[in-house]
């Protein structure tokens, strides 16, 4: 058993395990732990990545294991890692862990919600790991499954309605995205004896550019999607109101984060002559998705939709650096994935334990809260204020780096587009300093709120587990940022080569 | 051969055991002819060699043999799940006819299967499609059963007289009904091309491809259940083998004229299956629907005609049987107990019923082609296959197609796992014979699909064009 193949075998075997229990009270006791090995884990790996690097191993992926799956059409489970699969990974393994402890008190079907959440995550984990675009498919539809469940039994609201919207509308992209696969695969190999599913392989190849043009759209759209790029993200902000705390946490924080990893990891890696000659349409739509996102969340009254339309507009900002193809910009895209999966994470975390107290999420129905609860109402601060991007927090270094990397590109179009992006954090500074002055200060304009007792210590395991992280990020980014500069390094000398700026 | 006289041996010993055996024990006709089921089975799996028979209108092969083995599979799996259905008051009587009639069908498929010429071809299909006729009228008393029956007999001598049509002309024109031979005298001419549409309608009644699907929702609602099953698992399996085996080794001088007729009838079968799927109430129609759908991916493994192709059409009927008998088997299993069918029924299934609503669950799952269950592996096959012949938009098409599919597949989770009912169904334990057949469909929903072993296996027998 190789390391990466464990991220997938745990949480199986504590799915098992919980199978297994037969009193619903260890549940929550047996997710914990399996999941904070899980964290353990993705801290070693990280650990033992470094080591690697240090020592002078400068292989593009790490920890590379293959077994041949079936064998006449070169289907491989295929694991590796590099700098952005460990940073992704941790994410993934940050937001789980505190995602348990926010569902602490889940008590209808408890079992089958924390089965679902760890199948959930077992998806994720499986797709950060593989690079055989098979199994990367396997695990991502995995990983968009659960969600139906999740969803429609535990969410609020028009729940049965949004979680058909999301399952379709993700398995909608995941349509496009297996077409944009098979076309990848048939055109593998020049002389078609090899055709194989391994991304390191064919990204040694060049892709016909007829091919190209075709599959990149498809291939990007399906993953675009996922990464609620306009406009196809209407399934985010329904499906992230309904959904149960956890579940929005491990969406926005993680789930939506696959759609940025694999628009990069495949769609522009494998055919990047496609990707630069198309990228001018899907820069617009992103720009649509930055500005737009910011705007909705303006107009909204209800927590969970002002959270979910500024995550369309944050990711909106991943896919955009992304299509900008320079060093800083990518290198920035990856920050603010995993800056704003652990942000939107705490948001959510804290929304959720909001609205378990007061049993409203709208903003005009609730009011100076910080005198009441104000631990939990400092940790919304911390959290606004890293979605503005304040320095010192992980915002700030993300959103700075993707604007430094834009505004590389010397031509007026590039110009105006990042003018348009940076425009968004105007807005976002309007949203977030709104809710901040009508939720938590001011004078509390219900009574019943009077008494609302502060952060329980599983919420409170939660919450510092996610701030600890982003302050972590913005106060020493360079860890991070060297970590996935390195690796980003094939990446960008393989668009170098085809047009030099 | 040994298939087919192993089969017929087990029919006759069914009907000697049906004068000779004890009047009051016929229930264990049952348990007699599963055992024979079994042992046939077993028997099937032994290497045998391929050859053939009566100057070339019989052959095996190791392709046709599998094919074979797979339905008795199926087939097994249809008995076990009969076994409390003909338990009842009103079936007691004639336990050994059905197992007659279904044995005979097999016969005929197999028949079918092994053909080497039109004749032996014709006269396998008209074997298994007749006593099916008997089956779905199984409950006489029923208006709906006795409707479903003469729907079939009259749709499927209506299907073979379009199928001996074209036939005729294949026979004018080429004067041989050997496949080799038509083969090889097959030169495009337009009277040739006719006759091969009059073939292909005719085997698309059989298959149910629209626009020649009518008849099936209407018989799958009005046979009992276990015909309802075999009907779409079994008889179209089969169809589907037969359809590709002549395809692919009679027609492949038109590869282009027949790949036209394929996409434009897949893309058909997928979208109006699914479309009428969306509305169905009562969940017999449902899976007529659905297995209608299914129908038009399958096509998709054929439009190429590669090897590819073909191992994944037999690896997705494999996968099929699996996963609709074990759908098949909670609506029996439920059926039997309450004598429920509609999916309104279902409402609040997880709470009383949490094991059968799982299966139910992980069989529509693989039919959508959801992973890590085998359907997604036998999806992603067909498309592959049809990628690899550059059907782009007809793959495209499909899992758009798929999509749809999930949204009433989804429906059903829905209602068993989210709706409340005031009237739910009742908990209840089914007995030994469901739950073993719902077992052996749930182990091999699980395990088609990741032990490569079977695939591999399948690829290495199959051929193309």
């Amino acid at each position: 058993m190789d390391i990466l193949s464990l991220f997938v075998v745990i949480p199986v075997l504590t799915i098992t395990a919980i199978l297994l229990l037969k009193d619903t009270r260890q549940v929550r006791l047996v997710s914990a732990f399996g999941m904070g090995l899980q964290l353990l884990m993705a801290a070693s790996l990280v650990f033992l990545y470094l080591t690697a690097r240090h020592a002078g191993n400068i292989d593009e992926m790490l920890f590379v294991k293959d077994y041949v799956w079936f064998k006449s059409l070169n289907i491989h489970y295929t694991v590796g890692v590099d700098g952005i699969s460990v940073a992704m990974i941790s994410l993934t393994s940050l937001v789980v862990f505190a995602g348990i402890f926010a569902s602490w008190e889940v008590e209808f079907l408890r079992k089958e919600f924390f089965i679902s959440l760890i199948l959930l995550a077992t998806g994720v984990f499986g797709f950060f790991i593989s690079i055989d675009l098979f199994t990367m498919f396997l695990f991502y539809e995995l990983a968009v499954i659960p969600m139906y469940l999740l969803i429609g039994i535990w969410g609020t609201g028009p729940k049965e309605y949004s979680a058909m919207k999301l399952t379709l509308m993700l398995m909608g992209g995941s349509a496009l995205l297996l077409v944009g696969l098979l076309g990848i695969y048939f055109n593998s190999s020049p002389d078609g004896n090899r055709l194989t599913f391994n991304i390191l392989e064919i990204s040694k190849v060049v892709i016909p550019l007829s091919a190209q043009r075709i599959f990149f759209p498809l291939t990007f759209v399906g993953f675009g999607v996922l990464g609620a790029l306009f406009p196809f993200h209407t399934w985010s902000p329904d499906g992230h109101a309904s959904a149960p705390t956890a579940v929005s946490m491990l969406h926005a924080g993680v789930l939506m984060k696959l759609g940025g990893y694999g628009a990069f990891r495949v769609a522009i890696f494998l055919m990047p002559e496609a990707a630069h000659e198309l990228s001018w349409i899907f820069i617009i739509l992103t720009s649509i998705s930055i500005v737009y996102g910011a705007f909705g969340a303006v107009a909204q009254k209800d927590l969970k939709y002002i959270n979910a339309y500024s995550s369309v507009s944050h990711c909106g900002l991943v896919l955009f650096a992304v299509l900008m193809m320079n060093q800083t910009a990518m290198n920035g895209a990856i920050i603010q994935m995993i800056s704003h999966g652990l942000m939107t994470a705490l948001f959510f975390a804290l929304i959720g334990m909001l609205y378990g107290r007061t049993h409203t999420r709208m903003i005009n129905e609730m009011g100076g809260l910080m005198k009441i609860i104000p631990f939990l109402s400092v940790c919304y601060v911390i959290a606004g204020l890293a979605s503005l991007g304040l320095p010192g927090l992980s915002g700030f270094v993300a959103e700075m780096t993707i604007f430094v990397g834009a505004f590389q590109h010397p031509e007026l179009f590039y110009r105006i587009v990042t003018i348009l992006a940076v425009s968004s954090i105007v807005i976002t500074a309007v949203y977030i300093l709104r809710v901040i002055a009508i939720l938590l200060l001011g004078p509390t304009t219900n009574e019943h709120f009077e008494h609302l007792p502060d952060a329980k210590w599983f919420e409170k395991i939660s919450v510092v587990t996610l701030i600890g992280s982003v302050a972590a990020i913005g106060l020493a980014p360079f860890w991070l940022s060297t970590m996935i500069g390195t690796s980003l390094h094939p990446i960008i000398e393989k668009i170098i080569a085809l047009n030099p700026f | 051969m040994r298939h087919e006289l192993l089969l017929i041996t087990a029919a006759l010993l069914v009907l000697i055991a049906e004068i000779f055996w004890n009047p009051d024990k016929k229930s264990s006709i049952s348990l007699f002819s599963i055992i024979l089921m079994v042992v046939i089975t077993i028997i099937g799996f032994l290497p045998s060699p391929a050859g053939s028979l009566f100057g070339g209108m019989y052959i095996s092969s190791g392709s046709r043999l599998l094919m074979k083995n797979i339905l008795n599979i199926g087939v097994l799996l249809v008995f076990i799940q009969s076994v409390t259905w003909l338990k009842k008051e009103e079936n007691s009587e004639k336990i050994s006819e059905y197992f007659l009639l279904l044995i005979s069908t097999l016969v005929g498929m197999n028949f079918m299967i092994s053909a080497g010429h039109f004749l032996i071809f014709y006269i396998g299909i008209e074997l298994a499609t007749i006593p099916i006729a008997a089956l779905a009228a199984f409950d006489r008393y029923k208006n709906k059963s006795a409707e479903a029956g003469i729907k079939l007999i009259l749709s499927s001598a209506l299907s073979s007289g379009v199928l001996l049509y074209g036939l005729s002309m294949i026979y004018g024109t080429t004067g041989s009904l050997y496949f080799s031979e038509v083969a090889a005298l097959f030169h495009n001419s337009s009277l040739q091309i006719l006759g091969f549409i009059f073939f292909f309608a005719g085997m698309a009644f059989k298959i149910s491809i629209v626009p020649f699907h009518l008849w099936t929702a209407d018989v799958y609602e009005g046979s009992p259940v276990n015909i309802t099953s075999y009907l779409s698992v079994i008889s179209k399996g089969a169809a589907i083998f037969i359809l590709m085996i002549i395809l692919f080794t009679v027609f492949p001088v038109i590869l282009a004229t027949w790949q036209k007729t394929v996409f434009v009838t897949s893309v058909l079968t997928m979208t109006i299956g699914n479309l009428f799927a969306i509305r169905q109430k009562n969940l017999k129609r449902f899976l007529a629907f659905s297995s209608i759908s299914q129908a038009g991916y399958i096509l998709l493994g054929l439009i190429g005609g590669n090897q590819l192709g073909m191992a994944s059409v037999i690896y997705y009927i494999l996968v099929y049987i699996f996963s609709n008998l074990g759908a098949f088997g909670v609506v029996i299993a439920i059926s039997n107990s309450t004598g429920k069918e509609n999916i309104d029924d279902y409402n609040g299934l997880y709470h009383t019923n949490p094991k059968l609503s799982l299966i139910m669950t992980l069989a529509l799952f693989s039919l959508a082609g959801i992973p890590p269950v085998a359907g997604f592996f036998g999806k992603f096959f067909l498309f592959t296959a049809a990628a690899q012949k550059g059907f782009y938009l007809l793959v495209l098409i499909a899992v758009l197609n798929t999509i749809i599919s999930l949204f009433y597949y989804l429906l059903v989770v829905k209602a068993m796992f989210i709706n409340k009912s005031e009237t739910p169904i009742n908990t209840f334990k089914s007995d030994f014979p469901t739950r073993f057949a719902l077992g052996i469909c749930v182990a091999g929903i699980v395990v088609t699909g990741f032990a490569s072993i079977i695939f591999e296996m399948i690829r290495n027998l199959s051929f193309g064009v």
